[in-house]
């Protein structure tokens, strides 16, 4: 079953004012629901190679993957659906190619990339974030943040050193503590979210939520939410207008309609055999 | 590297590097900064540094701790911050990364676990009897030396210009531009743009954003079939800068764009 009747998705890229090159890397395909944004690090350009793999791998593995088997279907030995399963296990494999990469090439060594991914279905959503990319999510008036990032700042959060409006402050935003390619193995956090018709969801790169303040991408998905490509641009803009120091990505997305799986006795059926 | 320089009256006495995890400061010998004198306590207070940022923390001194002149308990410490314990003061520098190396230190880096050394608790206890040590995370060390939140520290910080903030975009303060509707039933009145975002029309008929950016103010196109007409011209879907007195016609309303003096 196709979403893009469901979806409405619009991205955005851009190297910012500072980098001379572009390290993110984005993909969305509103036909399976699959957004990936991810961004990479690593000397010379191997930050976009990190970033490349894994939009690559994850993209065309899933969307084969989600052809074979609905994703809401819920898994026996587990209880939970294959969505979950298949996200964990894509994600591993980006992380080995990436790793070993940067173990064969010289030039690639210690590169590295976060990611944040949301896979749509039967109206839900599943993210699975590592490292310090986001997703937020507007709904209604409502605007906040969905992941949490696994940074040094975020634990000092956690940990009451020091408070939200002080982390702004931090000379250690840069500071990442899970990345996907730079370990054997790397456990992304995944978790599963009911979504609804109007919804809007932001992924976005560090380069977007360091320049500008979590009010003001809220301001602009709430007036600018009728027209996403503007929106995106926008943001990007706006980045850029408060000194673009990183590469900004944005992936915007909203809900137009449900998109319950269809769910007929038959298909129940072979859900069970399976 | 961070630095403290100790002063009294006015004349520098001693210039210290914040190297270590915890830098303690008290009036005892075995303090990292020893200030002989009877109004400093034996431990009076403590510095966690972490990576580039600081905390400072009162030790329960007899005679408090000042930050900027405000008694602290905890404090994130800022460049320039001025500590004070009794006539002694400590003036903490923290020395950003020259402008150059600036764009190369932001690179997103990751931190292995086990990178931030966890500090002793020996000293900890010692220093801090009152501040219990529950076992930390490795890469939450300072978690025990700071077990709640940071009220104090809250006032003097917002207080404080943020420092570390990238600088605002080198614009020339920027005059407020308003609109006054000219036609319709609203004609007379006048709307001050101040927000980044302004949206103007009916939602679902005709709407147009005006976003207020360090360059000026740009009409941009957002939904509707129709386009917004500046000075008697169509726009296309992109933004168009503005200027004095243009003159704005969206949704079958007319309206002046102007700077306020």
């Amino acid at each position: 079953m196709s979403l893009a009747q469901a979806l409405e998705i619009a991205s955005a890229t851009d190297p910012g004012m500072v980098r001379s090159h572009n390290e993110d890397s984005i993909a969305s395909d509103a036909d399976t629901g699959l957004l990936v944004l991810a961004d990479g690090m690593g000397g010379y350009n191997a930050g976009e190679v990190a970033s490349g793999i894994a939009t690559t791998v994850l993209t065309t593995e899933l969307q084969q993957l989600l052809v074979q088997k609905p994703p809401h279907t819920i898994e026996q030995a587990s209880g939970k659906a294959v969505a979950e399963r298949i996200l964990r296990e894509q994600i591993a494999k980006a992380n080995t190619s990436i790793y070993q990469a940067a173990q064969s090439q010289p030039q690639y060594a210690g590169m590295g990339t976060t990611l944040v991914v949301a896979l749509f279905y039967d109206n839900k959503m599943a993210v699975a974030h590592i490292g310090d990319s986001r997703l937020y999510r507007l709904r209604g008036e409502v605007f906040e943040q969905i992941t949490k990032d696994h940074s040094l700042l975020q634990e000092q959060i956690d940990s009451g050193l020091i408070t939200k409006e002080q982390a702004s402050q931090s000379a250690n935003k840069n500071l990442v503590t899970r990345a996907l390619g730079i370990d054997p193995a790397v456990e992304a956090e995944i978790h599963e979210y009911n979504t609804r018709v109007g919804d809007i969801y932001l992924l976005c790169s560090d380069g977007l939520c360091d320049m500008v303040s979590d009010e003001d991408i809220g301001m602009a998905l709430q007036t600018l939410g009728a027209n996403l490509p503007l929106c995106a641009q926008h943001l990007v803009q706006t980045a850029n207008d408060n000194g673009g120091r990183d590469n900004v990505s944005v992936i915007l997305v909203r809900v137009q309609r449900e998109y319950r799986a269809p769910r007929g006795v038959l298909a129940r059926l072979f859900g069970w055999l399976r | 590297m961070a630095k403290l320089i100790l002063s009294m009256d006015g004349l520098v006495l001693k210039e210290f590097t914040l190297t270590k995890e915890r830098t303690t400061i008290g009036r005892k010998p075995h303090n990292d900064i020893q200030i002989d004198n009877l109004a400093v306590s034996g431990e009076h207070a403590v510095i966690v540094t972490i990576l580039n940022d600081s905390f400072l923390e009162d030790l329960g001194s007899t005679n408090g701790t000042l930050v900027n002149g405000q008694p602290v308990k905890k404090h994130f410490l800022q460049n320039n911050d001025m500590v004070e314990l009794g006539k002694y003061k400590l003036k903490y520098i923290s020395e950003a990364p020259a402008q150059s190396k600036a764009a190369d230190f932001e690179k997103t880096m990751v931190l292995r676990p086990g990178a931030i050394k966890v500090p002793t608790a020996a000293p900890a206890m010692h220093a801090a009897p009152a501040a219990a040590a529950p076992p930390a995370a490795a890469a939450a060390p300072a978690a025990r030396a700071f077990p709640d939140t940071l009220p104090a520290a809250m006032g003097a910080t917002t207080q404080q210009p943020a420092v570390r903030v990238p600088p605002p975009p080198p614009a020339a303060p920027q005059k407020t531009g308003a609109l006054q509707i000219l036609s319709g039933g609203n004609a007379g009145r006048e709307l001050e743009l101040t927000k980044p975002l302004t949206t103007l029309g009916k939602p679902g008929v005709q709407v147009a954003v005006i976003t207020r950016r360090p360059q000026g103010y740009f009409i941009t196109h957002v939904e509707g079939a129709s386009l917004p007409v500046v000075n008697g011209k169509t726009l296309d879907a992109q933004a168009h800068p503005l200027h004095d007195h243009d003159v704005v016609e969206l949704a079958g309303v007319k309206m002046e764009f102007f700077f306020k003096a």
